[in-house]
């Protein structure tokens, strides 16, 4: 085969440059076999770099492209493009990863160099023998579906709606709302919670694109980009939606009350056929079988005896509902830190230290106090408060990433607590981050309301006194970094900061749609920078804080911007998907069926006339566990086939023992085969 | 006159979806680690021919890296327990070939693990070290013993896939 590689090594700037040396690499790549032009460059990604390499398949009439340069992941489909623009099948280009893999890991030059040789020389060896391919066009399913109905996932769910896309919304909930419909008041507006999200609920519940599926939760996911196929478990309310009025009388009936631990987060009762919150969307209620006396004892009914609609349904069973969709938004929002996990601050132990969480609830108007601020005993309003920062984050014990928010969370219940008594409120904090659009600004404003910070970690909460005046107080022991001492700060109430963790079962939801996680929980992004929406699985893309923390702003502009991706691929109506496939060669192919049940996707038939396997490339996924498994090499995998990987690892080793004469013996699976 | 400190050569099979971004990610975090592995980067652990590793032990490699996403966590469902299945027969094989078993190496590292991936990387680099060069292809250039590892080889490929 005479091919024409064209190499072009890029320094990056000096990322690869300070490192590798470039210029001598390029040289080097000369004398392999089938190089006709080597070229080094500053920044190949560059217009400028693009179009020296399309020039040069022009006018010198290349067949092939290596670029040396940072990771595909990054920077194929640019360098594809080029190709392609140039007139060459984008699939005969080959990148070297001298970037990620070696320069910025590698501390010797020298060995970085003869790295980046091998790996150039693995690139020019694999490239020759990649066949020209075609993407694949898939028609986009214009339905697409929002899991989770915080404020990520009703912001996406409404800006597809609005653009007349039809979307699902599945909650696991019984209502939509998330986190944010249990705030009081929201920073650095100080706009109420309820006020600016009700609004949207409602939008949501009467839109005519968005079908709700409250109270379910996402069970499978099949299909890839453009159609998937996805299975919803509809969790039996025990009301029938259909005829539910929403009137409330069941609620007001039920003689069963039960704390609280979901929307009130444990501070206040609800009974056991309940709406959250009186917003709720859809207003129809659930019955909690767990606490219901009739699934416990098989009496009452009262609620069934007393529904005018006669909307209550105790046979009501668990509902798989099937849909297809083109697109999946994660939106599954976050969990607070378990602030049990740090006994030191003595929550779960010392009545009145509270969580940020619970603390919200109380300062809502319509929470379980009626937005009294007041101790554990539900009456003393507190003298004193202190907020603790950082809890559970920024701490390598727990999670060592900033939790984000919670600075200016601290700021916003400080200012409620002055506002709804005397108190006199101390913030321990770290470091002050309010590092937004008005952050600081309201950092000002709670410095001269008289809001007092401390910076310090704090050691400990306790309630054993060291001298009469600590008496019945909870005592925050805190080093005092400005002053450089210790300090003991007598409180009636401490409110810890917990920090936002990942949904605890994040993974598992990730995984059901083909997404991972990183080492902290939260689900990955595509590019940390350049494309924080979606996620290497295509078709699918994340929103709001199940990314990472993120305050309310960030979480709607990540949900708009989900949607606006979707949008233009629904508007397109097809979208290109890599050709990398296996493919049976019939005549190769004994029928042994080995491969029949290696595939996880049922892509691969066999054929009872012909005997022999067929893959079908819709529902072939392109792993290529069956090409490596086929005893009679009856089957190829393209872009990865046996040729091209042997041709890489030759290529690899090309200055492996013995074979340091080096060019023309690194291509031995040639001679080999 | 110093004394050559003994590099070992070694081939990484990295799953395009968790091992490979995880030594992306450990690049851009510039976690520095040894550079004695080069990477081969596949769609899935699962691809992983035996033959492969095979071929680049025969090519001059000291060892072989396969590195794919956590159990349970496959791209692709469940791949990489028949990437398990095939590393046990491998290894086996390896054996029988009169190679240490322990000259190939299956790490499991998730988009997120660049750091452990390195630190896997630098363990793995300094036991082949340990074991010393493979030296390989000067033995598979007598041909009885070409002829031999073929007839195993063959063996091997028949042996490999059982059905579920």
């Amino acid at each position: 085969m005479a091919e024409k590689v064209g190499v072009y090594v890029c320094d990056c700037g000096s990322n690869i440059a300070a490192t590798v040396d470039v210029e001598h690499v390029a040289q080097w790549a000369g004398g392999l076999p089938e190089v006709a032009i080597t070229r080094e460059y500053k920044f190949l990604c560059s217009s400028l770099g693009q179009a020296m390499i399309a020039e040069d398949i022009k006018t010198e009439g290349l067949t092939r492209i290596v670029v040396a340069a940072c990771s595909p992941h990054l920077h194929e489909k640019t360098f594809r493009r080029a190709c392609e623009r140039a007139g060459l099948n984008p699939y005969l280009l080959q990148m070297a990863n001298i970037r990620e893999h070696v320069s910025w890991v590698t501390k010797d030059r020298v060995a970085a160099t003869s790295k980046v040789k091998a790996l150039v020389a693995a690139a020019v060896a694999r490239v020759q023998y990649h066949q020209p391919l075609e993407p694949m066009a898939v028609a986009v399913n214009p339905h697409t579906l929002v899991v989770g109905g915080g404020i990520a996932g009703i912001q996406a769910a409404l800006e597809l709606g609005d653009a007349g896309y039809p979307v699902y919304l599945v909650e696991r909930e019984p209502s939509i709302g998330g986190h944010m419909a249990q705030y009081d008041k929201t920073f650095p507006t100080l706009d109420c919670a309820a006020c600016i999200l009700t609004p949207k609920m409602s939008d949501v519940g009467q839109h005519d694109k968005i079908q709700l599926l409250t109270y379910s939760e996402l069970e499978e996911v099949s299909g890839s980009i453009g159609n998937f196929k996805v299975r919803i478990r509809k969790k039996a309310r025990y009301v029938d939606d259909a005829t539910c009025n929403g009137c409330g009388l069941c609620i007001e009936k039920c003689p069963r009350k039960v704390v609280d631990d979901g929307f009130e987060a444990g501070m206040g009762y609800r009974k056991s056929i309940y709406t959250p919150f009186p917003q709720a969307v859809p207003k129809i209620p659930v019955i909690d079988r767990g606490s219901c006396i009739w699934f416990e004892r098989g009496r009452c009914r009262a609620c069934e005896k007393l529904c005018p609609t006669k909307a209550i349904n105790f046979d009501q069973k668990d509902e798989i509902l099937e849909v297809e969709v083109g697109n999946i938004i994660l939106a599954t929002g976050w969990d607070m830190f378990d602030c049990r996990r740090m006994p030191q601050y003595g929550y779960g132990r010392l009545a009145n230290v509270f969580t940020s969480l619970e603390f919200e609830r109380m300062c809502n108007a319509s929470g379980p106090t009626g937005g009294r601020v007041v101790l554990r005993d539900g009456v003393t309003e507190p003298k004193s408060v202190c907020i603790v920062h950082c809890v559970g984050s920024r701490d390598k014990h727990y999670n060592s990433y900033c939790s984000g928010i919670c600075c200016m969370l601290s700021l916003k219940l400080g200012h409620l607590v002055l506002e709804k008594t005397a108190a006199k409120v101390y913030a321990c904090y770290i470091d002050m981050r309010p590092n937004k659009k008005d952050y600081e600004e309201f950092y000002w404003r709670l410095l001269e309301e008289g809001m007092l910070f401390v910076r310090g970690k704090v050691a400990e909460v306790t309630d054993v006194a060291r001298t009469p005046q600590e008496e019945d107080q909870l005592i925050v022991q805190v080093e005092d970094t400005l002053l450089g001492k210790q300090r003991r700060i007598p409180v009636d109430m401490v409110v810890l900061m917990g920090a936002m963790e990942p949904r605890r079962d994040a993974r598992e939801t990730g995984l059901k749609a083909g997404i991972s996680c990183s080492m902290a929980g939260w689900f990955i992004e595509r590019h940390p920078k350049l494309d924080p929406i979606a996620t290497m699985t295509e078709g699918v893309f994340i929103a709001g804080a199940c990314q990472g923390p993120k305050d309310i702003p960030d979480s709607v502009g990540q949900g708009a911007a989900a949607a606006a991706r979707i949008e233009g691929m629904i508007s397109r109506g097809t979208v290109m998907i890599e050709p990398v496939v296996a493919t049976v060669q019939e005549e190769r192919c004994s029928g042994c069926r080995i491969c029949n049940s290696l595939c996880p996707f049922n892509a691969i038939d066999f054929l009872e006339t012909e005997k022999v396997s067929k893959i079908n490339p819709v529902l072939c996924k392109g792993c290529g566990t069956c090409v490596a498994g086929c005893p009679a090499e009856a089957i190829s995998g393209a872009h990865f086939s046996r040729d091209q990987i042997n041709a890489e690892i030759a290529g690899l080793l090309c200055d492996a023992d013995g074979r340091e004469s080096g060019a023309e013996l690194a291509f031995a699976p040639a001679q080999a085969e | 006159m110093l004394r050559e400190i003994y590099e070992p050569k070694i081939v990484g099979f990295f799953c395009n979806w968790c091992s490979y971004r995880a030594a992306d990610g450990a690049g851009t975090a510039r976690i520095k680690y040894a550079p004695n592995v080069r990477v081969v980067r596949l769609m899935c652990s699962g691809r992983v021919d035996p033959a492969f590793v095979l071929k680049a032990l025969a090519l001059g490699a000291d060892g072989v890296l396969v590195a794919g996403c956590h159990p349970g966590e496959c791209h692709y469902i469940e791949q990489n327990y028949k990437t398990m299945r095939r590393f046990a027969m491998l290894q086996h094989t390896l054996t029988a070939l009169g190679i240490s078993a322990r000259r190939v190496r299956l790490v499991w590292a998730s988009a997120g693990e660049g750091a452990h991936l390195a630190r896997e990387i630098d363990r793995f680099v300094e036991d082949v070290r340990t074991l010393g060069p493979l030296h390989w292809q000067t033995q598979l250039a007598e041909p009885d013993h070409t002829a031999e590892i073929d007839r195993i080889l063959v063996e091997h490929a028949e042996a490999m896939e059982v059905g579920r």
